[in-house]
Formats: structure tokens, C-alpha cells, sequence
């Protein structure tokens, strides 16, 4: 307790400018000397990918050379970059603070996003893991419009996903492949990445128009029934794709073209990130919570609830549909298998993992999940005993998620720290 | 008038195999509904939970066969073998109960089903790394015999499973129409929040809920080893969720209805299957349940309440 209050305090004169340098400093180091030197030198056979994560699991006596590889490549030198340059940082981001918040927060994202690409591009794994844990961050919000702010119960999240996957695959592959099924490109192929938004944004599409068969008949009442409408609509969707043998059936569909490279992913990410931000702070957010903190009383204060409610669950598929586009074109390969009851118990787990109600708790939900599931890919089926577990012990003791009905202040997050030592002195 | 009274038998033989399948669903799901109307809580474990009866009764007929093979005949190790089996099984079911639902009394109910989604990927993932993934079969408890009756065949095992699961459902309606603990659970389903002023305690009927309900579960797994012997850890997922949807479709905490919508399930299946190509039957079955309940969300026999009281 003492050590963590000390290193509370140390460390409270960074700001997040600072962090990102430490972070660039460390990512650097291991971009340049992390295969030649460094690994060589403690051992190993190449660059940790997940901070050694996996290579201590596989083989228990690499743990020493894994942890000094940490230590000497992440921790040691964020740490003392971040402390040391809190000078020069700590105005910089005074100067940040007097421009308007958006173009700070643009700012920063891009820094982030520059230090995210660069650890990424260093192995190709690492690579996929990035991108599919943004799309499930995609994801993950989009269930929590449904499962946190509005208070059901869905789990045809899978379906939609489906949906989406199934038609921006369609589109690629008829539109700008030459493809065994589909024929020869219709568009030419190299206005592909360019109108790949279109393809993807008809893919949501695509889902929102499904979750109407979901909507119409649940939102009649309350209660549990859209679980269980929901629960036979993704039944039906995998089973219809399953017997469709044009899209090829159960055997899956493959050879999309790679249209999503990370920075694409990422930005979709942000894109999701900020419009479901303003949704959920919008009127129709604001009635969306309150028809889950009491349906009766919001309708006698003028909120039309069934309205409200159909447009959120349109919404929220609209961005699992987007998810599974990318989710297509990052595997470039996708069978109905995928979007089942396994998918079901993956996206409930980093949705109540997280938190709801809660963006930054459904981001925090979705990368522990993802990260940790990589993390664990050693111990095989252990894995599976050990995240729900995990996951149980947090609905025991916080029954809402890790991060629930709260957000970050991104205003805080990104101010200079120099001014609260000011205040203390006398 | 040949041909009719062949159509007259294939249609007869279709509604045996469909009551031989609608059995296995209509005992499951009558554990979720149970739950179901006790709790109000979805037991998302219960279809693993009939995994794992399968496996403890592949263990006792095993053992059993092997100890008693021809000491005593065969309907004793039979016997044996379910009572048995129930009786272990039951103790899994409270275990979900008392490690996955009761910590969780008082949180909000998505995160009960959380919990026992998470504890049946753990029982999947137990039973994988017991028996690794290799198939096992169930071992048969009884000669097969084959019997004609005029142009439809019928086995015993077959006759049997029908009528084991006729015979449970029974008891299971005595049950809890004539006992004491019987009443008590129709009173929690009733109004979950007066009974325990009653003094009937939830942390009693809760757990027995669950016992009973995998203990069902367990018998239907033995009769499904007997039908269908080839042991997989996924089978609960593959026919449990489809018994979840039968229950919600008898109407929610409605024993009868559960029974009711499994054999409906069992008859949509085998008769789509009959007409269709057989991998169209989970889409056409979901379809029919969507659509009705679409029109009556109650489900058959289901009350309409309020879940805001739980909520």
C-alpha cells in the first residue's frame, strides 16, 4: 500500500504527453535493439510478443530472461522517461490544454495511434492481435448500448455480426475481386480501399434492417423476451447461412481482400467510439435510460419507449454489423461457425467484464479479454477454466463490471500536472 | 388403398421417433423452467449440467456393468443406475446454485446468467481435460430388441425412453402438486418476495430447484446414451439451448408447457426432416418458435407477470 501511495505520488507529475514519450522511448529501444541485443543477449529465441507473456507459459525457464527483457526494455524506460521529461512535457501539454479539447484529444490519439502502429508493425502477430482487439472493442460498445444503457438482455449480437461479415464479403468479392463464385471484378480494384466505408457501412446496414425482425415482435412488452427472440435470431441466422451453399455454406467464405489495415481498424475504432459516445449523452440516450430506470415513468414524461428502444437496438446492430465487416476482411476468411454460441459467450463476457453502462469500461472489458486470451494461448484448455473464473469472481463482487457507470473525464486525463504541485506549495 | 396405409404407417413411425426425441428436449427443459419459476433467473448452465449427468452415468453403468453383469438382471442395473445417477447428479445442480447463483441474490440477473454461462464452459472444459476428446460410448443397458407391429418398428429402448420420461414427469407433477416442498416452490414462483417472509427459506427451495432439475437432466442424459451413444462434452450446448428456447415457449416457469414445447420441438424437427433437407431443421424450428412467439410472447402457459419486481 505504502509503495503504490509513493509511486502514486512520484508519478503524479506526469502527463499523459509524458506517458506516450516514456511509451516511445521503450518501443523504440525494442524496435531497434529488442531482436539484436537485447533478446540475444538474455536468451531468447526472439522478441517476447505480449511482453513475454506467452513464452513464460511455454516454457518456465525463460521466465528470468522474459521479466529482465520487461524490465529492461518497457519498465525501466518509461518510467524514467516519463519522470525525467515531465519538464518540457508538462508545458507542452499546458500548451495543449489552451486549444480547444477536440484538437488536444486529435492530437493525442494521433501520438497514440503513431506509438500503437510502431509496436504493432515489429511482429506480424502482434499485428492481428491489435486489430482484432479493436474490433471487438466495436463490438463490445455496441452490445453495451444494448446491454448497459438500455437494460435488455441481447445475445443476437453473434447474428448481426454475421450479417455484416456475410454482406461487405459479398460486396468486396463482386465488386472488386475477380472471384470463382461472384465473376470478375465489377469496379476496378484499386478503388477498393477507397470505397470499402460504402461496403462496410452496407454490411451495418444490412444488420440494422435484421435486428428489425428481432425488434418488432420483443419490444412489444418487457421483460426477458428479447433474450429469447434474440437467442433463436441468431439460431436462424447461422443456420440460413449454413444451408445457403452460394456463400459457401457451412464450409465459410474466404479470399477478401485485405481492405483493413490497422490504421483503417483503428480509425473505424475511434469513429465507434466517439458516435456512440454522443449518442448515448444525446435526448434520445438520456430516454434510452431512462425507459431501463423505469419504463412507466418515462412514458408518462413524453418518452415514446418503444420508439426509443427500436433505435437503439438498431443502432447498436448497426456497429456489431460494422465489427463483423472488419472482422471479414482482418481474417480474409469466415464461416457461420464463427458467429455462434462460442462468439455469444465472448462478447457477453468483455461486455460485463468491462462494465455497463460505461464506454471506457466496455474498451477495458474488451482488450482484457482479448489480451488475456492471447496471453493464455499456452495453457490451451486451461484458458478456458481461467477466464471464467476471472469473469465469475468479478460478477461476485462487482456485479455491474470492473468500470460501471462512470467515464473518464477526458479533459482531466489530458491536462498538465504541474499546476496541482503549485497548489500544494504555499 | 395400399399406398395410404403405408403413408398412414411412415406418418406413425415419424411420431414415435418424434416422441423419442421430444422426451429428451420436454425433461430438459422443465430444469430451466423450474428455475426459471422459482428464481426467475435463466440457468444457462443447465444444458451442461445434463452434459455432466450424461458423463456420471456413463461412469455408474460402466462400473455397474462391470461388477454386476449377470448377478442380477439387467432392469436392476438399469435401475440402479439411474437412482444412482440422479442422486449424484443432483449434487452438481446444487453446486451451480450454491457457487454461481446464490452470491449473485441480489445482483441484477444478467449477471446470474453470466455466471452460469461461465460455469458451463468450465464443466465443457473440466470434462475435456478429464477425458481428453476422445468420443466415449455409452454402454447399453439393456438388449435391444426389435419389435414389428404392423408396418412400424419399435424398440425397446425406444418404448422405454417414452415411457421413463412420461413416468418422470409424473412423479415430477406429484411432486410438487402434493408435497410440502413441492408447495413451497409453487408458492416462490408465486411471489418470490412474501414466501420467505413465510419462513420458507429461498436458500432451501433454490438449491433443491436446481437438484431436481439436474437430476432430470441426468436420467435424460442416460436415456439419450442409451438412443445415441456417443459421448461428446458439447452435447449439452447442442440440445441445451434448444430446450432453453422450448421452455420460454411453454411459457415461463409452466412445467407443462416446458414438457408441452419439448415434444413440439422433437415433432417440428423430425417431421421438417421428413420434408426438407435434415440441415434446414434448426432454421425452420427457430423460425416456428419465433413466429409464435411473436404472436403469444407468454409462450403456451405462461402467466403474464411483471419482471420488474426482479429487475
Amino acid at each position: 500500500m505504502g509503495i503504490a501511495k509513493k509511486f502514486r505520488q512520484i508519478f503524479s507529475t506526469v502527463p499523459m504527453l509524458g506517458w506516450f514519450l516514456g511509451i516511445l522511448t521503450a518501443v523504440l529501444i525494442e524496435y531497434y535493439w529488442g531482436y539484436d541485443y537485447i533478446s540475444y543477449y538474455l536468451g531468447l529465441p526472439k522478441i517476447p510478443v505480449l511482453f513475454g507473456a506467452l513464452i513464460m507459459l511455454k516454457e518456465p525457464m525463460m521466465i528470468p530472461g522474459a521479466l529482465a527483457y520487461d524490465l529492461v526494455v518497457y519498465v525501466i524506460p518509461v518510467l524514467l522517461v516519463a519522470k525525467l521529461s515531465s519538464v518540457f512535457t508538462n508545458p507542452g501539454a499546458a500548451v495543449l490544454e489552451k486549444l480547444p479539447l477536440w484538437l488536444s484529444a486529435v492530437i493525442h490519439l494521433v501520438c497514440f495511434y503513431a506509438i500503437l502502429h510502431l509496436w504493432a508493425g515489429i511482429n506480424d502477430y502482434r499485428v492481428l492481435v491489435v486489430k482484432l482487439t479493436l474490433v471487438s472493442i466495436i463490438l463490445t460498445v455496441s452490445v453495451n448500448v444494448i446491454n448497459g444503457y438500455q437494460g435488455e438482455f441481447s445475445c443476437s449480437h453473434p447474428g448481426f455480426m454475421a450479417l455484416g461479415a456475410y454482406v461487405s464479403s459479398i460486396l468486396t468479392l463482386m465488386l472488386f475481386t475477380n472471384d470463382k463464385i461472384f465473376g470478375t471484378a465489377l469496379l476496378p480494384p484499386a478503388l477498393g480501399p477507397y470505397l470499402f466505408p460504402v461496403v462496410l457501412v452496407a454490411g451495418g446496414a444490412a444488420a440494422a434492417i435484421g435486428s428489425l425482425a428481432v425488434a418488432i415482435p420483443s419490444f412489444r412488452t418487457r421483460g426477458d423476451y428479447l433474450a429469447i427472440i434474440s437467442l433463436a435470431f441468431m439460431f436462424i441466422v447461422k443456420s440460413a447461412i449454413e444451408n445457403l451453399n452460394i456463400i459457401g455454406g457451412a464450409r465459410g467464405m474466404g479470399g477478401q481482400p485485405d481492405f483493413a489495415p490497422l490504421p483503417v481498424i483503428f480509425f473505424w475504432t475511434l469513429l465507434c467510439i466517439w458516435v456512440i459516445h454522443n449518442f448515448v449523452n444525446s435526448i434520445l440516450g438520456k430516454a434510452l435510460n431512462t425507459v431501463r430506470d423505469d419504463e412507466a415513468a418515462a412514458e408518462s414524461m413524453t418518452v415514446k419507449t418503444r420508439k426509443t428502444k427500436m433505435t437503439a437496438f438498431m443502432f447498436g446492430a448497426f456497429w456489431a454489423g460494422i465489427a463483423g465487416g472488419l472482422f471479414a476482411h482482418v481474417l480474409t476468411y469466415i464461416n457461420p461457425g464463427m458467429f455462434s454460441i462460442n462468439r455469444l459467450a465472448e462478447i457477453l463476457a468483455m461486455v460485463y467484464f468491462g462494465g455497463l453502462n460505461s464506454i471506457v469500461g466496455s474498451i477495458v472489458g474488451a482488450v482484457s479479454i482479448n489480451v488475456l486470451g492471447e496471453a493464455l494461448r499456452p495453457l490451451e484448455l486451461f484458458k478456458w477454466i481461467i477466464i471464467p473464473l476471472i469473469l465469475i469472481f468479478v460478477m461476485i463482487f462487482r456485479p455491474y463490471g470492473l468500470i460501471s457507470f462512470t467515464e473518464i473525464n477526458a479533459k482531466k486525463l489530458l491536462e498538465a500536472k504541474h499546476k496541482r504541485q503549485q497548489g500544494v506549495s504555499p | 388403398m395400399e399406398p395410404l396405409i403405408e403413408y398412414f404407417y411412415y406418418i406413425l413411425q415419424n411420431i414415435i421417433n418424434a416422441l423419442q426425441r421430444g422426451s429428451f428436449y420436454a425433461v430438459i427443459s422443465i430444469g430451466y423452467s423450474m428455475v426459471y419459476g422459482v428464481l426467475m433467473l435463466f440457468n444457462f448452465a443447465h444444458g451442461d449440467i445434463f452434459m455432466v449427468g450424461t458423463y456420471i452415468g456413463f461412469g455408474i453403468a460402466t462400473v455397474f456393468l462391470a461388477i454386476f453383469s449377470g448377478l442380477v438382471p439387467p432392469p436392476v442395473i438399469f435401475l440402479a443406475t439411474v437412482v444412482v445417477t440422479m442422486f449424484l447428479a443432483s449434487w452438481i445442480g446444487v453446486f451451480v446454485e450454491v457457487a454461481g447463483y446464490r452470491p449473485l441474490r441480489q445482483a441484477p440477473r444478467a449477471s446470474a446468467a453470466i455466471t452460469g454461462l461461465m460455469i458451463g464452459i468450465i464443466f465443457e472444459t473440466t470434462i475435456l481435460i478429464m477425458l481428453g476428446a476422445k468420443r466415449l460410448s455409452f454402454p447399453p443397458l439393456m438388449e435391444t430388441v426389435n419389435y414389428h407391429v404392423g408396418g412400424i418398428y419399435i424398440t425397446n429402448v425406444k418404448a422405454m425412453i417414452i415411457i421413463i420420461s412420461l413416468l418422470l414427469m409424473l412423479a415430477l407433477h406429484a411432486f410438487i402438486q402434493k408435497t410440502k416442498w413441492g408447495m413451497a416452490m409453487r408458492a416462490m414462483s408465486y411471489d418470490f418476495l412474501a414466501v420467505p417472509l413465510m419462513g420458507v427459506s429461498i436458500n432451501i427451495i433454490a438449491p433443491l430447484t436446481f437438484a431436481v432439475g439436474a437430476g432430470l437432466a441426468s436420467v435424460a442424459g442416460i436415456l439419450y446414451g442409451q438412443a445415441y451413444p456417443i459421448l461428446d462434452p458439447y452435447m449439452g450446448v447442442l440440445l441445451g439451448w434448444k430446450a432453453f428456447v422450448a421452455a420460454i415457449l411453454g411459457g415461463r416457469g409452466s412445467i407443462k408447457g416446458a414438457a408441452l414445447a419439448g415434444y413440439l420441438l422433437g415433432f417440428i424437427e423430425i417431421f421438417v426432416a421428413t420434408v426438407f433437407p435434415s440441415t434446414l431443421r434448426d432454421f425452420i424450428a427457430y423460425s416456428i418458435i419465433l413466429i409464435i412467439l411473436s404472436f403469444r410472447p407468454r409462450g403456451f402457459f405462461g402467466m403474464e407477470h411483471s419482471t420488474k419486481l426482479r429487475l
